[in-house]
């Protein structure tokens, strides 16, 4: 238990003092710290569920308040969450149909994650969805048949139900535990191996001779290009510089070791640019779930242009980007402001900084924002790791892949702590 | 044509004393005008009875055209008026540039008749077309507002063409004199000046290029006698009128002795072959479609394309400055020109004492254009035509050479050497225009030192009017849409901006300004140190972060390099992004631009036309050592380093553009840009533009918000 004290302080502090950059790398080390919290937990002979909930709460909201504009962590936490109530469903269930659960709970991980129920699980799944997702066509269908077998579990939210279960089958109480830790390292997985899937599909949204403009730099936009250059496909790339932080320097330089055309511009010169260019590819910060996006800075400018001249804008998105939040004044409150002098030199500035007005506030203000957001109405297509999808959709894909009780993590600090 | 004989009556009364004591004259000229019209067409119809021009008949042609001047005429000599009034309701449109014979006879009369000449009357160094005369002349007519000849006009419009040229009239005067010279002198003088003060007062001008394009037909009558007596007439008409032209300006600022001496000079020309001989061709092609060939000249010459192997070969070898062409160029911009930066300058500086026909203060600008140190439409503007001032001021016209030609050509040469250093912004070209045409103007007849004065005079008197007062009109109209409380932004350094946000704090208005800036030159930082010094509340900010900050903006201010005629705003690169964020969340948008920066150009994208800036600004990233990634790869073939200077703003993301002439709605602005270009041919006519947008602005009140 000090052990992973240590580590999660540790982790905090690199997430206060923003240490961590991307939100990839934020999500997998968000992952194997909760995934070492949850096998440090004790569990109990009863409520199983409830204490690897809790205490991944706990952890998931000191995580949370240390970054709260990265959303990665929180999303992750929510996965986290979410998983541990599919496995405590699905044994549940499994045991009451008097399934072998030792055979089924394997195949049930794959299951839960991918959304596609395994056939001889079948019944644990669709009684897992009923009970933890929101109603779907297809949920109701396939609920159809099992409504008798699984009336109880579907009656309210995961913590009661999972106290009254592991009660009952105190028999599996490894097992859950287990099945947990084998479903996150799945997780894990899945963030390492987001890039290659999103840029398996390269080829099917370049074509030859294509223009692209990217702004700034996204490793996901970096192998999303050089898989289809990889796939012989010849085109240009345009790279907006991305003040202040000129990472597109760093993308134009990866771009042109692989034998890309690039060509750098100034941010200022998107506008002038766009209407040579035949589609949009950037990176995102977070997609939030009305199909908006959290963007580097910049973007939300490059969407307006690109939507001026018709240009598709793509968002690439690893699922770990999924945020099952709705957006609300985003430009203020999901965004950070960053040191003021990577805009102006102090030295140079020295002299301006003394000015004052009368009441004492300074007369010159720098801002340096991270984010931009992009309304979904800007955006044509996101490309994650389970396919394209319209903004539209986004809802959809959160549903998959986070349970309802969980979008706000503070709200059982009682049961946290 | 008989309108517009009914306008020449309209002429001022001084005139017609003029005439009276010109008497004679009249009865010439009333054969000259038929003719005229004709002339152009000269070969067309030698049928044409001369009878009824030299008769008193020929008035009857044109009987309206008589009564008019009575009535207009307060001043003392009716008498005298009615002859002359003839010879004053001339047409003479745009046509008199073509005369380009010699008469003998008539010409010293003639010269009332000729109309013309493309200079503008007062102060608008708009004139553009100095180059092409016949274009000039034929363009425009300008209706004279003062009082008494409204009037008449109403009478006369049903012929179709009312205008009295002010020009004319100046050209009668000068005409007059000519034959009288004795006698008027002192009448002239008071003339001229009260002249001047009506020009000043307001002259509104029209395009005639349709209703000459109709009245052509008209005139095929004339005889050769007839033809060669108008065309003399024209042709001294002419010269009088760039007496005058070139003068006027001056005369405006000291009328004193020098006005005295112009006519004089003038009644030189008609009697200069040269001059017959130049412009003669241009008139003889123009035949019957020189108005629509006109308009062609109006036309921008397209732009030098460097994808055109043959021809910047031939650009290379007059070229002064030795450019190596950059290694990576950028496809799509292979018609832009893209040099190795940074070459040039210790290059050039050795060739310093080399460059012979250089003047050194070009040379200085040209360097300065080169390294940087002047930038910003309006300095460069000022810097190129100080410099030109310099090398007046110290031009001596070569032996056997006239000046006019000679400095012409010498002014070409100083413009194509600062292109080498840096390509031509809009306004230069303006202004470049502006100076030739005077050049042009210039009265054979002046003597060296005094055609230099008056082209200094023009040119200081440009900077004044079309750059400085410019802007302070432009402060004044733009400090009224500032209010307590806005949160006014701005992109870049606008000179004109900048001084609007001055004058509003110095007017005490309490607001926050937000500048925002783009690599590569970052100019907002300068600006923000101006503005902070002087106490402005400001933040600053990149133009990535535009959307960020756009919601707490109520008012978005922006320079521009030009306005072309299709509404496009042609600026700094990044002040489309600007516009489009600050349209897509409602923020009015202003567009401050000084109205000799406006071009009759179209543009609808950024890349067409556009000047590249130093690619290595793009790799390395000032005051951020850190950021190196590219170091190693500018070499490389694959990439390239894209650095815009400028980029084109559509109109519909423009709220309004704040000129000299006021405050336009950029919808209705399309209109009245190309009402304004069209002006700048004619000079004058920038009067009417800003009555134009007086009266828009009364209909429509210029309301950016709810408020």
């Amino acid at each position: 238990m000090p052990d992973t004290q240590a580590l999660v302080n540790d982790f905090l502090n690199q997430l206060k003092k923003r240490k961590i950059e991307g939100s990839q790398a934020t999500a997998k080390q968000t992952a194997e710290l909760l995934r070492s919290v949850i096998s440090q937990t004790r569990v109990p002979y009863t409520n199983q569920a409830g204490a690897l909930i809790d205490s991944v709460k706990a952890v998931g909201e000191r995580l949370i308040a240390a970054n709260p504009v990265e959303l990665a962590v929180g999303n992750i936490v929510r996965r986290v969450l979410h998983i541990i109530r599919e496995e405590d469903v699905s044994l549940t269930t499994a045991a009451m149909a008097g399934l072998n659960l030792s055979a089924v709970s394997d195949d049930e991980d794959d299951a839960d994650r991918d959304d596609r129920p395994v056939l001889s699980a079948a019944a644990v799944a669709a009684a897992s969805r009923s009970t933890l997702r929101p109603p779907s066509l297809q949920t109701l269908l396939e609920d159809v048949p099992d409504s008798a077998a699984v009336p109880h579990t579907s009656s309210s939210g995961g913590d009661s139900e999972g106290k009254s279960k592991s009660a009952d089958k105190s028999s599996r109480s490894r097992k859950l535990k287990h099945d947990v830790i084998e479903a996150v390292n799945e997780l894990i997985q899945d963030i390492n191996t987001c890039h290659e899937q999103i840029a398996e599909q390269a080829v099917e949204h370049i074509h030859q001779n294509e223009v692209i403009l990217t702004l700034g730099s996204s490793r996901t936009v970096l192998e999303f290009l050089c898989a289809a250059k990889e796939k012989k496909r010849s085109f240009r790339v345009f790279v907006a510089e991305g003040a202040p932080r000129y990472q597109g320097h760093l993308l134009a330089k990866e771009l042109v070791a692989r034998g890309l055309q690039t060509t750098l511009i100034t941010d200022s010169a998107v506008f002038a640019m766009i209407s040579r260019v035949n589609m949009v590819i950037v990176g995102a910060h977070a997609v939030m779930a009305n199909g908006g996006v959290i963007a580097p800075v910049g973007l939300n400018m490059v969407a307006l242009a690109a939507q001026k001249h018709a240009v598709p804008f793509v968002v690439l998105a690893g699922s770990h980007k999924l945020c099952p939040l709705y957006p609300h004044n985003p430009e203020v409150l999901l965004n950070e402001l960053r040191s003021p002098s990577e805009l102006l030199d102090f030295g140079e500035f020295s002299d301006c900084m003394d000015f004052g007005s009368g009441n004492g506030a300074p007369l010159l203000h720098v801002v340096n924002p991270t984010f931009d957001y992009v309304p979904p109405k800007l955006v044509s297509l996101f490309i994650t790791d389970t396919g394209g999808h319209n903004p539209s959709y986004m809802y959809r894909l959160i549903a998959d892949y986070y349970s309802a009780d969980d979008l706000v993590v503070q709200r059982r600090p009682t049961s946290g702590n | 044509m008989d309108p517009r004989r009914s306008a020449r009556t309209v002429s001022d009364p001084k005139v017609r004393q003029v005439g009276f004591f010109t008497q004679p004259p009249p009865p010439d000229r009333s054969i000259s005008d038929p003719p005229r019209h004709h002339d152009p067409i000269q070969s067309s119809s030698p049928s044409s009875p001369p009878v009824n021009d030299h008769s008193p008949s020929g008035n009857s042609l044109s009987p309206v055209m008589i009564p008019p001047p009575r009535h207009h005429s307060d001043t003392l000599l009716r008498t005298a008026l009615q002859a002359t009034s003839p010879t004053t309701s001339f047409p003479y449109s745009a046509r008199t540039v073509t005369v380009p014979q010699e008469n003998d006879d008539v010409s010293s009369f003639s010269p009332g008749r000729r109309v013309v000449s493309g200079k503008s009357p007062s102060s608008f160094p708009g004139v553009k077309a100095s180059s092409v005369p016949a274009s000039e002349l034929t363009t425009v007519s300008v209706v004279n507002l003062p009082p008494g000849i409204s009037v008449d006009f109403s009478a006369y419009k049903e012929f179709g063409m009312v205008r009295v040229s002010l020009l004319d009239e100046h050209q009668l005067k000068v005409s007059c004199f000519i034959i009288l010279k004795t006698c008027a002198m002192k009448h002239l003088h008071a003339e001229k000046e009260k002249l001047t003060a009506e020009k000043s007062g307001g002259a509104a001008v029209e395009v005639q290029n349709d209703q000459l394009a109709r009245s052509k037909p008209l005139k095929e009558k004339t005889s050769k006698a007839e033809r060669r007596a108008l065309q003399e007439a024209q042709r001294a008409a002419k010269a009088a009128a760039k007496a005058e032209g070139s003068k006027a300006p001056a005369a405006a600022s000291k009328v004193g002795p020098s006005a005295n001496t112009k006519p004089s000079k003038a009644a030189k020309p008609p009697s200069q072959k040269n001059d017959g001989s130049q412009v003669a061709p241009s008139e003889k092609k123009g035949g019957d479609r020189a108005p629509e060939k006109d308009r062609k000249k109006d036309a921008p010459h397209p732009r030098m394309q460097y994808d055109d192997a043959s021809r910047v070969e031939k650009a290379k070898k007059r070229a002064v400055v030795k450019q190596t062409e950059a290694r990576n160029r950028v496809e799509l911009f292979r018609h832009l020109p893209q040099y190795e930066h940074g070459t040039q300058l210790p290059d050039l500086e050795t060739k310093f004492f080399e460059l012979n026909p250089m003047h050194p203060a070009v040379y200085k600008v040209g360097l300065q254009y080169l390294s940087g140190d002047i930038c910003g439409g309006n300095a460069r503007c000022i810097a190129m035509l100080q410099a030109f001032k310099e090398a007046i001021k110290d031009y001596l016209t070569p032996p056997e050479k006239t000046l006019i030609r000679d400095l012409t050509a010498r002014i070409s040469s100083y413009v194509s050497f600062l292109i080498e250093c840096r390509p031509l912004s809009i306004s230069m070209g303006n202004a470049i225009k502006f100076l030739k045409s005077q050049i042009a103007k210039l009265p054979l007849s002046l003597s060296e030192s005094e055609a230099k004065a008056s082209l200094m005079l023009d040119i200081d008197r440009f900077i004044n009017e079309k750059i400085i007062l410019a802007d302070k009109v432009i402060v004044k109209h733009a400090v009224t849409k500032i209010r307590d409380g806005d949160v006014l932004l701005t992109y870049g350094a606008s000179s004109a901006v900048e001084m609007i946000l001055l004058h509003a704090h110095e007017l005490g208005k309490q607001f926050r300004v937000v500048v925002v800036d783009s690599r590569p030159k970052l100019e907002g930082q300068l600006l923000l140190r101006r503005l902070v010094r002087k106490g402005l509340s400001c933040t600053y900010t990149h133009v990535n972060a535009v959307s960020c900050i756009m919601h707490e903006v109520t008012r978005v201010f922006l320079g521009a390099s030009s306005v072309l005629s299709n509404g496009t705003v042609y600026s700094r690169v990044g002040t489309a992004c600007v516009a489009m964020v600050a349209h897509a969340l409602h923020v009015p948008v202003l567009v401050c631009c000084e109205a000799y920066k406006f071009h009759e150009r179209v543009q609808l994208d950024s890349i067409c036309s556009n000047e590249l800036g130093n690619p290595d600004a793009i790799s390395k990233v000032s005051g951020r050592e850190e950021i190196s990634y590219l170091d190693g790869l500018v070499n490389s073939d694959n990439l390239q380093l894209l650095n815009l200077i400028y980029d084109a703003t559509p109109s519909d993301y423009v709220s309004m553009v704040i000129t000299d002439y006021g405050m336009l709605l950029c919808l209705l602005g399309l209109t009245i840009v190309e009402e304004l270009t069209m002006v700048k041919a004619c000079g004058g006519a920038a009067h009417k533009c800003a009555r134009h947008c007086e009266r828009i602005s009364k209909r429509t009140p210029m309301v950016l918000d709810g408020s």
